[in-house]
């Protein structure tokens, strides 16, 4: 087995998540990566779908944002942005909601919006798009973000949207009856929640990976399930893949420049 | 009933100071030189509305024409932040804007419900956001049928729309195909609607029955601008630049610099300009 980074093994931990029948609505960045890994190893029949519309999309790299030309050549159909919140997601037709996170506490609740008072905010970041709804329409939602103390934190500033709320029955009580955040990847472990408290618990830590470093890079003091495993570590096919993938895409968005 | 128009005189006849104006795209077909045109005849005080602002709005926000935005994802796609508009609202330079921020379903929803003739846009949403704190124009209605409690929020109705297509027919039928976002939306809830076009062919006769035509009587204005929507991209025609959409970050960062790059490629460029802009890019579409 050849070395791998702690990013690779996020991003082939997340894949390995996913199934052949999931019908993935796929947040850009981190969250495509996983999503095509898997189309391209073990989920060769899974259905993405980007929130541009593109249905059953398959692209030969990562598209570099949401609507990219080549996620609607590849697609099965693509329709408008009103339908595709409408009918594909709010209908219901959604296995799996796939985000990333710039900030996220320990409920799954996650903020892409404002740093400091949203009126008069410190850092202005670019805000939900569609995840408020991905986050409770889609049946579960699948979470992957790289640790750090500033992204993992205990409290967070905005939120954008909604996972566990304080915890514990949270969703029901505001009549979301989908399941919300069942899983968070990180490049360090893998988190599921707690089946009552809701707050996220490591359940398996990547190859090498101790637990002190999980803490050393999270804002909240971490629960560990009681048989914490270890990830299998990335496959020679898994790695090729997401490699081969990263280098199309590279070789891709480079040296088009014309002035814009 | 649509009228072909060089793009000057498209803009100056249908835009005005004050104006609530959508220059859409989702990601394809954003209505670059439209914006560009708009720049250039300096128009002020507009609420500009866009589900996802992009580089247009960053520029036009950054050149002090924005009173309000609308939006519900300030990003440049796939690159980060849009720095000239995070300098608007952190900073108040060049001067402070307001903002109304919606999620995507909620625009789109009332970009529809505007199309439709209706007042506001009902949908099963925000459940649990913070938006819904902060926007005082997110409210609830309940289901006269089942009590469920659902969001509600007004509907969009542009003073103008400014949207990018594939083609116009003679007559000025306009087609939209590939990821066709919330153009024919954002085209019947406005009041008046300019569309740019990378052609002008005879008819449609030969194209599919299902396609995406708006009729000729829908669309006020119709200027035939080949890359009108570099660095966006156009099905069929030309490829995305990917790369100037990473470049746009820098160029953003710095004041001066910003402005700089706004005298050279806008100010002092044209709408004839747009076609060199994509000759490199049209093979690889």
């Amino acid at each position: 087995m050849s070395a791998f980074t702690p990013n690779e093994m996020m991003t082939i931990a997340a894949s390995r998540a996913l199934k052949n029948d999931d019908v993935c609505f796929v947040g850009i960045g981190a969250p495509s990566a996983a999503c095509n890994v898997a189309r391209l190893t073990h989920a060769p029949d899974i259905t993405l779908i980007y929130e541009s519309g593109t249905i059953g999309t398959a692209p030969d790299v990562l598209p570099l944002s949401i609507g990219d030309g080549e996620l609607c050549e590849t697609a099965t159909t693509t329709v408008s942005v009103p339908e595709m919140f409408r009918y594909w997601l709010q209908g219901g037709r959604i296995s799996i909601g796939f985000l990333g996170a710039a900030q996220i506490d320990k409920f799954g609740n996650i903020n892409t919006t404002v740093i400091g008072d949203y009126h008069h905010p410190k850092t202005r970041l670019p805000g939900g798009g569609g995840a408020p709804e991905i986050a409770t329409s889609s049946q579960q939602v699948y979470i992957t973000m790289a640790q750090s103390r500033r992204g993992m934190v205990e409290t967070i500033a905005f939120y954008t949207s909604f996972g566990h709320g304080e915890g514990g029955d949270h969703r029901q009580r505001l009549g979301i009856d989908t399941q919300g955040p069942t899983l968070l990847i990180t490049d360090l472990a893998i988190w599921k929640p707690d089946p009552v408290t809701k707050e996220f618990t490591v359940v398996s830590l990547h190859p090498g990976v101790t637990r002190e470093q999980v803490q050393d890079t999270c804002g909240w003091p971490v629960k560990f399930a009681d048989d914490v495993a270890v990830t299998p570590p990335p496959t020679e096919l898994e790695l090729r893949t997401l490699r081969d993938l990263k280098a199309r895409t590279d070789a891709a968005h480079k040296g088009q420049a014309t002035t814009a | 009933m649509a009228k072909f128009l060089p793009l000057a005189q498209a803009v100056a006849e249908n835009l005005n100071d004050g104006d609530i104006a959508a220059f859409e795209g989702f990601t394809h077909l954003i209505p670059t030189a439209a914006a560009h045109e708009a720049i250039r005849q300096n128009f002020r005080d507009l609420t500009l509305i866009r589900m996802t602002p992009d580089l247009v709005y960053d520029q036009m926000i950054g050149m002090g024409m924005a009173k309000k935005v609308i939006f519900s994802y300030a990003g440049n796609p796939g690159v980060g932040l849009l720095r000239r508009m995070r300098d608007a609202i952190e900073n108040g330079f060049p001067h402070p804007i307001a903002i109304e921020e919606h999620s995507h379903a909620a625009m789109a929803n009332a970009y529809e419900a505007g199309a439709a003739g209706l007042p506001c846009a009902i949908f099963r949403g925000y459940r649990g956001a913070g938006l819904a704190e902060v926007n005082p124009n997110i409210r609830h209605v309940t289901c006269p049928f089942t009590g469920e409690v659902l969001a509600a929020v007004p509907a969009l109705r542009p003073d103008v729309s400014f949207i990018h297509a594939q083609k116009a027919n003679k007559r000025g039928d306009v087609l939209v195909e590939g990821i066709i976002g919330i153009q024919k939306e954002a085209v019947l809830a406005a009041k008046r609607a300019v569309v740019t076009v990378e052609e002008v062919v005879d008819d449609f006769d030969d194209l599919h029955p299902n396609l995406t035509v708006l009729p000729a009587w829908t669309v006020t204005a119709i200027a035939v601008v080949p890359g009108g929507s570099h660095p966006s991209y156009t099905q069929g025609y030309y490829a995305r630049d990917n790369a100037a959409y990473l470049e746009w970050d820098a160029i953003a960062a710095d004041r001066d610099r910003f402005r700089e790059w706004m005298q050279k490629n806008v100010i002092e460029a044209g709408v004839e300009d747009f076609a060199g802009r994509v000759a490199n890019l049209r093979k690889a579409a």
